[in-house]
């Protein structure tokens, strides 16, 4: 397993929590995930977080893999999740 | 909107601030509120702060700030905010980093700096219940005079229900201090996990470098990965 590539400005998905329920309109630190590259199922917030880009990446931390982008626009917010194989939000 | 109804020295760098909340709900230990600050220009920032006071506290709750160089939130709470002002706030966040009581245990509490924070909300929450959870608290400061909460962490441990704290001072240490006097390293890690089994529950908070070391240091020494919680919060402020 490849490790992933860390650096001192890596955070939990937990730091963008609430950017997360704003836009699912659920807490998804707690939500189950699936690596769509590696299959490596984790609660959200076990996820890499690098938020020092225009827009935010969340990482898978087995593969490195990106699992969700995340930026704000004008014209809205766009989400890019095809390195999610599912997300389990729960009730 | 939360209005600071009181603002608190805890060390000559960081501040607790009381703030009132009008629509409060109680929060989880370990969740945070998230701050915005908004210019008259419409320029507006925002930072997540761990709550530090337990969920006991009805209707406020109490955050824990230190003043980051270059920043934009934590100075203007640092230098500007005055008790009365009112402030945005967003909350309770986060359902993955929290312990309640019936998390179980034991548990093993690994802080760097103002990592402490959340963890100082569950230990806070641990003792405003009653719990005898097994706690241990290792907690890495840089001088005497940095460690916060350090009065409140000395009088929890003397009602001996169960927690215990371990210091470790990395940079200067006062005279006659036969603690530990280092980074967090796997040998350490060892001792203070060992009175608590192979598989305590663990969160760790404090900068990313010493989150990382301390997660993969109990990795190496035989903890379950699966219990283990981590929280970054980025560089270091050297």
């Amino acid at each position: 397993m490849e490790e992933p590539t860390t650096n001192d400005r890596t955070l939990d998905a937990n730091a963008v929590a609430g950017m997360l329920e704003a836009l699912f309109g659920a807490d998804m630190t707690a939500a189950d995930s699936r690596c769509a590259a590696c299959g490596r199922e984790g609660q959200v917030g076990t996820l890499l977080a690098y938020t020092t880009a225009p827009g935010i990446v969340l990482r898978c931390p087995a593969c490195s893999a990106v699992m969700l982008r995340m930026v704000e626009t004008p014209r809205g917010t766009l989400v890019e999740a095809k390195g999610v194989a599912y997300l389990r939000i729960s009730r | 909107m939360a209005t600071i109804t009181g603002i608190r020295d805890e060390t000559p760098r960081v501040r607790s601030y009381t703030l009132g909340l009008p629509s409060w709900t109680p929060h989880r230990p370990g969740q945070h509120y998230d701050v915005r600050l908004t210019a008259a220009d419409g320029y507006s920032v925002q930072r997540s702060y761990s709550i530090a006071s337990g969920p006991e506290k009805e209707g406020e709750i109490e955050v824990t700030v230190e003043r980051v160089v270059d920043g934009e939130v934590s100075p203007f709470l640092h230098d500007v905010a005055i008790v009365g002002d009112r402030i945005e706030v967003r909350g309770p966040i986060g359902g993955y980093f929290v312990w309640e009581t019936t998390s179980g245990g034991p548990l093993l509490l690994i802080a760097g700096g103002s990592g402490i924070v959340p963890l100082m909300a569950m230990i806070r929450h641990r003792a405003a219940t009653a719990s005898r959870v097994p706690t241990r608290l290792l907690y890495s400061s840089r001088a005497p005079d940095d460690i916060i909460y350090a009065n409140e962490l000395r009088d929890l441990t003397a009602r001996a229900d169960g927690l215990e704290v371990v210091h470790t001072l990395t940079r200067s240490q006062p005279a006659g201090w036969t603690g530990y006097a280092r980074r967090i390293d796997d040998a350490m890690l060892s001792e203070v996990r060992r009175p608590l089994g192979d598989a305590p529950l663990v969160y760790i908070c404090g900068p990313t470098s010493l989150v990382e070391g301390a997660a993969n240091g109990l990795v190496r020494i035989g903890v379950p990965a699966q219990r283990i919680r981590t929280e970054r919060f980025g560089p270091s402020g050297k």
